[in-house]
């Protein structure tokens, strides 16, 4: 495999949940890539679909939910339609998870090391012995101290910080190719935030493993991540390198993320937010998704987005925007000022 | 200046905007209430366990326009014989024999009819031991649950010591002791199934005494008895519901159990408990007559099982869809 | 984890006395002439007043129930009025059937039930589970006394010179009387031999009497398919609930997204989990096996507990109906204390005190 070409490629991906009130679109014509050893941040609000998105690609997508559209390409091959064995063997071996809820995530009944332990029963031949030793290993170097008794402890002994960490263990035991983070600090306290970052950086460097790391929280997105794609209602509004996004955001949505982060030291007398509600996943509008809430629209008096839904286009090298305010100018070559930008 | 008179809102009546239009939903509100009907019987089980009931109340209430004959009229002198096997005219049996569907009892009466009849007993008692039970197990939840500490002590351990005991030895022995009878059987029965909704009561209340919400009422000052009753008792409403329906199910195998064992519903009153007992001897020559009585027990429990199954599905707010 | 037991021991002895109060005041609360039920409607006044006296009968009420309480830490649980004989006897021979058919039903139960559950959770919504479940309800809404009445009917009577024929009541054939097996082997009688040796299917298989175990087999057959319908049911049911929440749970997921097979998923982590409230369940399914067995044993003819109880309510025999409600109450409170401390090992987060 050429290292031009990306480690996991999704393509157009759809996936939908059929429920009782009708069908919740969660994931809408997904377009994403990560290549080898690059950390992509996966921003967006609750329910924008991020979760569920990577969750297909693995396809853990629990019913009423299915992935009735699109391709998921791993090291170029199919995952949607492989056999379920070659499925399981990519998990937990190739491609792992780390979830955002650490104590809950781990069996209450096991001990830690046992469940790190497993990962090695189920993908590598090994004896009893050298797996116990080698989940201890794992805990050390995952910052655990006194990793041989901590290996004993129940999850329910062991603070979420520390059973967030079993978790990252746990996930590169096999020493994986990607690692799917979902959310992993959102649970934890700000502190530890920190230091669990720190830790998944350190690791990255040492493993060179490839991350998409799935948050609502760009703060962790400007200190990890490579390249960041943004969500909003299903669809990928905006997807760039990290320090391209915020120099330059220029989807309306993702303005309005940015230009709502409260800055420290600079005077504010109300917080600013992007005025409306996230549109229901059941009854979406016919164009853009953003349109009702997008102030800039109205300024530059476009009707379009009401009707038309825009197609994700790169406007600038690597810079990809869903928006017709980018799109129409990239073809008509004006460069666009939409209000000020606020920084 | 005018000393303003600092309105406190009270918590339980549904905040009025300045049009006069209620806003919210209260424990008034029907929205909620109609919600979890619909809920309900959108599930299957529900469907089905209210037709069940439906029929067996129809049977109740028009048991006279349906039964051919009454519960105890003694037909031997109309030329049929004691537990005569069923003679249905659309299945063969000549005309000139009377119809008895499910044919002739021990004692020369229509079993149809006695069937019908039964239906009565059976209801009536099954939701006259809940509603004493539910009443009394939740008063005794309630204040276990509130109050705390030494009346939760006691309450508690007295109903342990109820549970302690097989529910139906425990009946057996309070009818015993006061005597045979249907009255006493629901008595027995009620008793036996306080300590039940006791616990489920207490066990809500406990749930819901240290939310932020009965803090907040505290803190404006309301009244214990007030939180107790429009805040806790709401919330301890859903399994009280599930575990009442089920428990109607319950009291009515009770009821018909006590009848069997001799010790319910005296003859000759039609009870289909009973009506199984009498003919327990005769199973091998006149097996309908054990069969009709224990089928019609049987829909009848199924139907309150079903009812309560599918409210319990309805209504468990653990089932994300 | 000593001292959860010690703790769990200490919170069932107040429960345990009060039990012993009420059984006392139930039992000294039975209308009808106990001098009468003991002696017969004959006896004179003057005999009856003799009785009364001999019985401690007059005694104010704390004094008996303190000669009572004493008694019973003897282990002296009275004489049965209607027998003539000490009622720790007839609990000896009876008991153990009582045991053998709610072991018999609760076996049953556990080994139909679970395995149903399971199948019905892993195949969620399809044609298996509606049916299943639906058995489930029907099963959990028949009244076992009917069962047993078409039970013995379909089996004695329409099956009756068929292989599948199968005798409708009684412990063992009319007229059986098998050697209790301290006998053959050598060894004088004492109350716990006795006891054991009532165990019909153990008291066999102890002396390698293969046709007398096949009797008594047989013959629990049966009233154990009548007392154990409902328990299946129960048992079904809440085993699949239990599956299905836990397969929802976060660590299931975590599971799967290790590439676990669906059945490592399943056994390995859902499973564990999921078995511990029907461990609760198959706690209190003894009592109302008790219950069941009182109308189980009645229709069927086996002298065992509930039968007894029953029969001494009638003939207003307080001191069986004390003692032997006394036994199965206690009896209820020990197996709970016991399934509360079996979930403890299940469960490691209980563990923590």
């Amino acid at each position: 495999m050429s290292d031009s070409e990306p480690l996991l490629d999704i393509s157009e991906l759809r996936t939908w949940f059929f429920t009782g009130d009708g069908i919740v679109k969660a994931v809408d014509g997904v377009d994403l890539s990560v290549r080898k050893g690059e950390v992509l941040g996966l921003v967006g609000e609750s329910g924008s679909g991020k979760s569920v998105t990577m969750f297909s690609a693995l396809r853990l997508v629990a019913t009423p939910g299915r992935i009735v559209g699109g391709s998921v390409r791993f090291d170029g091959v199919d995952v949607l339609g492989m056999p379920v064995k070659e499925l399981r063997q990519i998990r937990g071996d190739r491609i792992t998870m780390v979830f955002q809820q650490p104590n809950s995530s781990l069996n209450p009944c096991y001990r830690a090391g046992h469940q790190i332990a497993e990962v090695y029963r189920v993908h590598q031949h090994m004896r009893r012995a050298e797996r116990d030793e080698r989940a201890v290993e794992m805990l050390r170097k995952v910052g655990i101290p006194d990793p041989g008794r901590r290996a004993r402890a129940f999850p329910h002994q062991l603070s979420g910080g520390m059973a967030q960490r079993v978790m990252i263990a746990m996930a590169l035991a096999a020493g994986p190719e990607l690692l799917i983070a979902d959310e992993p600090t959102t649970a934890l306290d700000v502190t530890i935030q920190a230091q669990i970052l720190e830790l998944m950086a350190q690791l990255r460097f040492e493993l060179g493993t490839a991350m998409v790391l799935i948050t609502h929280d760009l703060g962790v997105v400007a200190e990890m991540a490579d390249r960041v794609a943004v969500m909003y209602a299903g669809q990928i509004v905006e997807e760039t390198a990290t320090r391209a996004l915020f120099a330059e955001p220029l989807h309306p949505y993702t303005r309005g993320l940015i230009g709502s982060v409260p800055v420290i030291g600079r005077r504010q007398d109300e917080l600013s937010v992007i005025p409306g509600r996230v549109p229901n996943l059941i009854d979406l509008p016919a164009g853009c998704r953003f349109a009702p809430r997008c102030e800039a629209r109205i300024e530059a008096g476009l009707t379009r987005c009401i009707d038309e839904m825009p197609a994700l286009v790169e406007v600038t090298p690597g810079h990809r925007v869903r928006c017709f305010l980018h799109s129409d100018a990239a073809e008509s070559a004006t460069p666009v000022t939409i209000g000020s930008v606020r920084r | 200046m005018t000393a303003i008179d600092p309105v406190v809102p009270d918590p339980f009546e549904p905040p009025i905007s300045p049009q006069g239009v209620e806003l919210g939903p209260t424990l008034r509100s029907r929205g909620l209430w109609r919600d979890a009907l619909r809920a309900t019987f959108r599930t299957r089980s529900a469907q089905v366990g209210s037709a069940f009931l439906l029929l067996l109340v129809l049977l109740a209430v028009f048991a006279p326009l349906i039964a051919p004959y009454g519960p105890n009229e003694v037909l031997l002198d109309t030329g049929v014989s004691v537990r005569e096997k069923p003679c249905i005219h659309l299945f063969g049996c000549s005309d000139d024999k009377p119809q008895h569907i499910m044919g002739i009892d021990g004692n020369g009466r229509d079993e149809f009819s006695r069937i019908v009849y039964g239906a009565r007993v059976s209801m009536l008692s099954g939701v006259v031991c809940v509603t004493i039970g539910l009443v009394i197990g939740t008063l005794l939840g309630l204040v276990a649950g509130f109050y705390g500490r030494a009346a939760d002590s006691v309450i508690m351990r007295c109903m342990d010591v109820l549970l302690a005991f097989p529910a139906l030895l425990l009946a057996i022995t309070i009818v015993t002791v006061l005597g045979r009878g249907l009255v006493n059987a629901i008595i027995a029965i009620s008793l036996v199934s306080i300590p039940i909704y006791a616990r489920i009561v207490r066990a809500s209340v406990l749930s819901i005494r240290e939310l932020d919400f009965v803090a907040a009422d505290r803190a404006l000052g309301v009244r214990n008895r007030r939180i107790l009753w429009h805040r806790v008792f709401p919330n301890a409403l859903t399994p009280l519901v599930v575990q009442a329906t089920l428990g109607i199910a319950t009291a009515v195998l009770e009821v018909a159990a006590l009848s069997f064992l001799g010790l319910g519903v005296q003859p000759p009153t039609a009870e289909w408990g009973s009506m199984l007992a009498s003919e327990r001897n005769n199973v091998f020559t006149a097996f309908f007559l054990v069969l009709f009585p224990g089928i019609m027990i049987m829909i009848n429990v199924l139907a309150f099982n079903l009812l309560g199954d599918g409210l319990r599905d309805a209504l468990d707010p653990r089932l994300n869809k | 984890m000593l001292r959860f037991i010690a703790r769990r021991l200490l919170t069932a002895i107040p429960v345990l006395f009060g039990v012993v109060i009420l059984v006392f005041i139930l039992a000294r609360v039975i209308p009808g002439d106990p001098c009468k039920a003991a002696l017969g409607e004959r006896a004179t006044p003057q005999v009856c007043d003799a009785y009364t006296e001999r019985e401690g009968l007059n005694d104010p009420l704390p004094v008996q129930l303190g000669r009572y309480l004493g008694d019973l830490l003897h282990g002296d649980l009275g004489d049965s009025s209607s027998q003539r004989r000490p009622v720790s006897d007839i609990l000896i021979e009876r008991l153990p059937t009582t045991i053998e058919l709610s072991m018999a039903a609760l076996g049953l139960a556990i080994l139909i039930g679970v395995p149903l559950g399971i199948l019905a959770a892993r195949k969620r919504n399809s044609a298996t589970d509606v049916v299943t479940m639906v058995g489930a309800n029907v099963g959990v809404s028949m009244p076992v006394f009917w069962l047993g009445l078409m039970l013995q009917y379909l089996f004695a009577v329409t099956l009756k010179n068929t292989a599948l024929a199968l005798p409708p009541s009684g412990r063992l054939t009319p007229g059986t009387i098998p050697p209790p097996f301290f006998e053959t082997w050598g060894l004088s009688g004492n109350g716990v031999l006795d006891f054991l040796s009532n165990f019909e299917l153990l008291n066999a298989a102890l002396q390698w009497r293969w046709d007398l175990f096949w009797d008594a087999f047989q013959h629990l057959i049966l009233p154990a398919i009548a007392l154990a319908t409902i328990p299946t049911a129960i048992i079904a049911r809440m085993t699949r609930s239990s599956l299905l929440d836990a397969l929802g749970l976060d660590y299931v997921r975590t599971a799967r997204a290790k590439g676990l097979r669906e059945s490592g998923v399943v056994v390995r982590h859902a499973l564990r989990n999921s078995l511990l409230p029907v461990v609760t369940v198959i706690g209190l399914s003894l009592g109302t096996l008790i219950g069941g067995a009182i109308l189980t044993e009645t229709i069927f003819g086996l002298s065992g507990v509930g039968k007894t109880v029953f029969d001494a309510i009638t003939a207003r025999d307080y001191t069986v109906v004390q003692g032997f409600t006394l036994v199965i109450a206690v009896g209820l409170v020990l197996v709970n204390l016991l399934t509360d401390i079996v979930y403890t090992f299940l469960d490691p987060r209980v563990r923590v005190t």
